[in-house]
């Protein structure tokens, strides 16, 4: 591999060859705002908040779509990069609502996080600001348009990751938006609800509907773990907060699926709640299934299992396993018919 | 698992899930991949944008039909006859792979002489897939310079389903689009942790890693390890439980996370079988059909209440990690295993599920190098024989698992039932994007976006026969009926009724057939005969 050596705010660092600048600058934790940059998606140099001053350029480049070259000297952090980000952000901020108090993002969103860091009032851009309907007709997705910031990598990751191509830009100007084609609700439209476009946005323009409410950033601890519905093993991580779980999101480093999930997967986990989960033994009297306690309910399995064994032998006990279960539970219940009862008869209900 | 067990001497897919992107080609039969296995259906789709070509075998007009270069609409039931045509041409073409096929196969010239016979003519008049579109197939899948055969239930739910997949391991090997990167034969597995309940031995045939019961010496490891007596003889498949129980052969059952009522076929035969037991123990998280005819009911705790693993259909085990604590009163399902073995005078004394791992690890080769820790955050995919190996990407590099790969010889073969004139209709079966077997019903914000069977019939049908879209119509077979809503959409052929198994209120496998597979005893879920009559 081809190494380069460029310098960034004065210092000497070395990248491999084809590396973008912002990359460059990552890779050596030198910290550059983005909005419309993801990386598992291809760049589109849209919001150039990553603008840096490169010597010899004339303008000031988005940093995502510069090729780093040997011997660049790139400045990251100087006024004049800093106010341009600035006039950016207080542009952005201009058509944005300032209702962050009650937004589902707060916490968690990047246009806070830099207008708070580039010191953005609001106050200097006035003019007219969207009033678009909300979008909350379906199960699983709120989307505000009137929060989108048209960074596209919703649109992006639609076409990307998703391969559905649902999402574009529509209108022109101050008018542009962000949706499906003639802006339909996303459940009218051809829309997967795989939420990969809630995954990435950076602003509460889209958000897990199911999550409203229940639970500020802070206060949810996130636990990587692997989905349970069909063979692909997506991990993603569970959002708990006072030990319940809240909801789904991505998890960017999940081995198989990275950040792409399936309607599933995502917003499927209020599963786990149902009122339908038995949540006691039950032991059926008079021909009808009564709430019993654990020593109740093991001890009867454990005498029946015992007579029918001594009575008829181990071959006249079966057990069927679970393709839902850990390979820890799996391997207990196979060694519990083998070395308990004494059969093989086991078997779970998809050996194809 | 059985057929490519067989072929190449390991049941497993050969391939990784992100090998995908990369593939040249796909030849994807048998496998709605948007629908039953979305990300994996996603990553074919990246492929595709990158510039692959797809050929898709389904009687259906699949996601991926509307995507494919080649869309070859078989009848059903007819997929080895699509395969010895698609190796007819390969070879009539000099399209084979012959290095390949003479350094690392065995049995090749008695296949070449079967498939002889399925002349793409003769070929084109048993599926209906016209000539052209055979060749243009053959021609993709057999120059592409990397090629993936993808195939789920589509291929192993049909009587002749271990027949149906050496067909596939034969197109492989006489190609040599296997044993290398984005090349491979690969069963994509449909439920979150089949694997690994095959992987740890939740078989009536085999210990942990896929180890014999009959083989002396691995009988004499284990009780060795576990110190009693094994017996060396293989148990009853789950299709020889119902039977065995009517006749009283067998008196008590123990499910364990499954639901045998809603999701075996010829779901009336399944419920008689349980009612028949003396004892009948259900271990689930829902009051599911099953359970509701149980003796005792135990509360399992759901992934999000447990510490463990699964493997994957691409062999990566992977943490599932405790979020929360078990609902109300219940338990991990380990513990309650436990908790009986210790009752019946056998403690299990495991401290923690990295515990059992350990004892797993140390009994089964395949899984000898792997801990929790060393899991983590990525996984490994197995095999993993020692505690340095990294795992394995894809199988058969440089040798198959069984040595040489076995070309086996294979006929056509109807299924066991077809439509007729009382039951005119074929009804097919198999799973939508928004639901996963029989459990996301329970999932209030999935059922209130997809709350009810949607049966595909196609137009012309729905004309003849007078239905209007969303009518509720009474399906009927030889074993059951139902009643269910109808969508009228082309996606099915004429003289096809396609369902899934999602639904309580229209619990398909009443309808579908108990016949199985003669190898794997898999149920033929995807062929049988119905009448469907307007209800007023």
């Amino acid at each position: 591999m081809e190494w380069l050596t460029i310098t960034i705010d004065g210092r000497e660092v070395s990248v491999p060859k084809g590396t973008t600048v912002l990359d460059a600058c990552r890779m050596n934790n030198i910290p550059i705002p983005t909005l419309c940059h993801a990386p598992e998606l291809t760049s589109a140099g849209a919001c150039r908040l990553c603008v840096v001053q490169i010597e010899g350029m004339r303008n000031l480049p988005p940093s995502c779509v510069t090729q780093a070259a040997q011997g660049m000297k790139v400045e990251t952090q100087n006024p004049k990069v800093r106010n341009a980000r600035k006039t950016i952000l207080e542009l952005l901020v201009a058509n944005h609502p300032l209702d962050c108090m009650t937004c589902q993002k707060m916490g968690d969103c990047s246009l806070a996080e830099y207008a708070y860091e580039y010191g953005v009032t609001g106050e200097i851009y006035q003019g007219e600001k969207r009033n678009l309907p909300i979008d909350s007709g379906n199960p699983f997705i709120l989307r505000d348009p009137n929060k989108c910031i048209m960074c596209g990598k919703c649109i992006k990751a639609c076409t990307e990751i998703q391969g559905k191509s649902i999402l574009d830009f529509s209108h022109r100007g101050f008018n542009t938006q962000v949706g499906p084609a003639f802006n339909l609700p996303y459940h009218e439209s051809d829309c997967d609800f795989c939420g990969s476009c809630v995954s990435v946005c950076p602003v509460g323009a889209l958000v897990e509907k199911q999550m409203v409410g229940k639970g500020r950033p802070w206060e949810v601890s996130k636990v990587q773990t692997t989905c349970p519905f069909c063979g692909v093993g997506c991990n993603f991580d569970l959002n708990v907060k006072d030990g319940k779980v809240i909801g789904v999101t991505s998890n960017p480093d999940a081995p198989v699926n990275g950040k792409a999930l399936c309607v599933k997967g995502r917003f499927g986990m209020d599963m786990i709640y149902s009122d339908n989960r038995v949540t006691t033994p039950l032991i059926r009297k008079d021909g009808v299934l009564v709430p019993a306690d654990w020593d109740e309910a093991l001890d009867l399995i454990a005498t029946k299992l015992g007579e029918i064994k001594k009575t008829y032998g181990p071959n006249s006990i079966a057990a069927l396993s679970s393709a839902h279960c850990t390979n820890e539970e799996n391997y207990l219940m196979q060694k519990f018919m083998r070395a308990v009862i004494g059969t093989n008869n086991i078997d779970h209900c998809a050996r194809t | 698992m059985a057929g490519l067990a067989t072929s190449f001497g390991s049941g497993a897919m050969t391939n990784s899930i992100n090998e995908i992107p990369n593939t040249k080609v796909m030849f994807v039969i048998g496998s709605n991949a948007t629908e039953a296995h979305p990300v994996i259906g996603t990553k074919m789709k990246q492929a595709l944008a990158k510039g692959a070509k797809l050929i898709v075998v389904d009687p259906r007009r699949i996601d991926l039909a509307e995507r494919s270069d080649v869309w070859l609409r078989l009848r059903p039931g007819t997929d080895i006859a699509l395969i010895n045509g698609i190796m007819n041409i390969i070879i009539a073409n000099g399209w084979e792979d012959r290095a390949f096929i003479e350094a690392r196969t065995e049995g090749y010239e008695k296949v070449k002489e079967t498939v002889q016979k399925y002349t793409p003519e003769v070929v084109s008049q048993v599926t209906g897939v016209p000539v052209e579109q055979l060749v243009e197939a053959a021609k993709l899948y057999a120059t592409a310079e990397t090629a993936q055969i993808f195939y789920t239930l589509g291929i192993t739910e049909h009587t002749c389903g271990t027949d149906n997949v050496m067909s596939l391991a034969n197109l492989a090997m006489l190609t040599g689009n296997i044993g290398k990167e984005s090349s491979g034969v690969n069963p994509m597995r449909g439920q979150n942790n089949v694997q690994g309940a095959c992987d740890m031995g939740a078989l009536p045939d085999v210990y942990p890693g896929y180890q014999k019961v009959a083989n002396p010496e691995v009988q004499a490891k284990f009780e060795a390890a576990w110190g009693v007596p094994l017996d060396p003889n293989p148990g009853f498949m789950i299709p020889d439980m119902f039977e065995a129980a009517v006749s009283k052969d067998l008196r008590a059952l123990y499910v364990l996370g499954e639901d045998p009522v809603i999701t075996d076929a010829d779901a009336n035969h399944v419920r008689k079988g349980l009612k028949a037991l003396d004892f009948l123990v259900v271990q689930e998280i829902f009051l599911s059909e099953t359970a509701k005819l149980a003796d005792v009911v135990l509360p399992g705790a759901s992934y999000a209440e447990k510490t463990g693993t699964f493997s994957n259909t691409e062999r990566r085990v992977q943490m599932v990690n405790q979020a929360i604590k078990p609902i109300g009163n219940a338990k991990t399902d380990g513990e309650i295993i436990c908790e009986l073995a210790t009752r019946m005078g056998y403690p299990f004394e495991y401290q923690s599920s990295e515990e059992v791992m350990q004892e797993i690890a140390k009994l089964t080769p395949i899984f000898a190098g792997i801990t929790h820790q060393r899991l983590g955050t990525q996984g490994l995919q197995w095999p993993v024989p020692h505690a340095e190996h990294p795992g394995t990407k894809f199988l058969h590099e440089g040798k198959f698992n069984r040595g040489l790969g076995q070309f086996v010889a294979i006929d056509n073969q109807l299924p066991a039932e077809l439509p007729d004139e009382k039951y005119p209709f074929l009804l097919s079966t198999g799973r939508k994007l928004s639901h996963y077997n029989v459990f996301t019903q329970h999932s209030p914000s999935l059922e209130n976006y997809s709350p009810e069977e949607l049966a595909e019939i196609n137009p012309t049908d729905a004309k003849r026969l007078k239905l209007k879209e969303g009518e509720v119509v009474q399906v009927s077979s030889r074993r059951g009926e139902l009643k269910t809503k109808i969508i009228i959409t082309e996606r099915v052929p004429v003289g096809m009724v396609f369902m899934t198994l999602h639904y309580f209120d229209s619990p398909t496998n009443v309808l579908t057939n108990g016949a199985f597979d003669k190898v794997t005893k898999t149920y033929e879920y995807k062929v049988c005969g119905v009448q469907i009559s307007k209800l007023s």
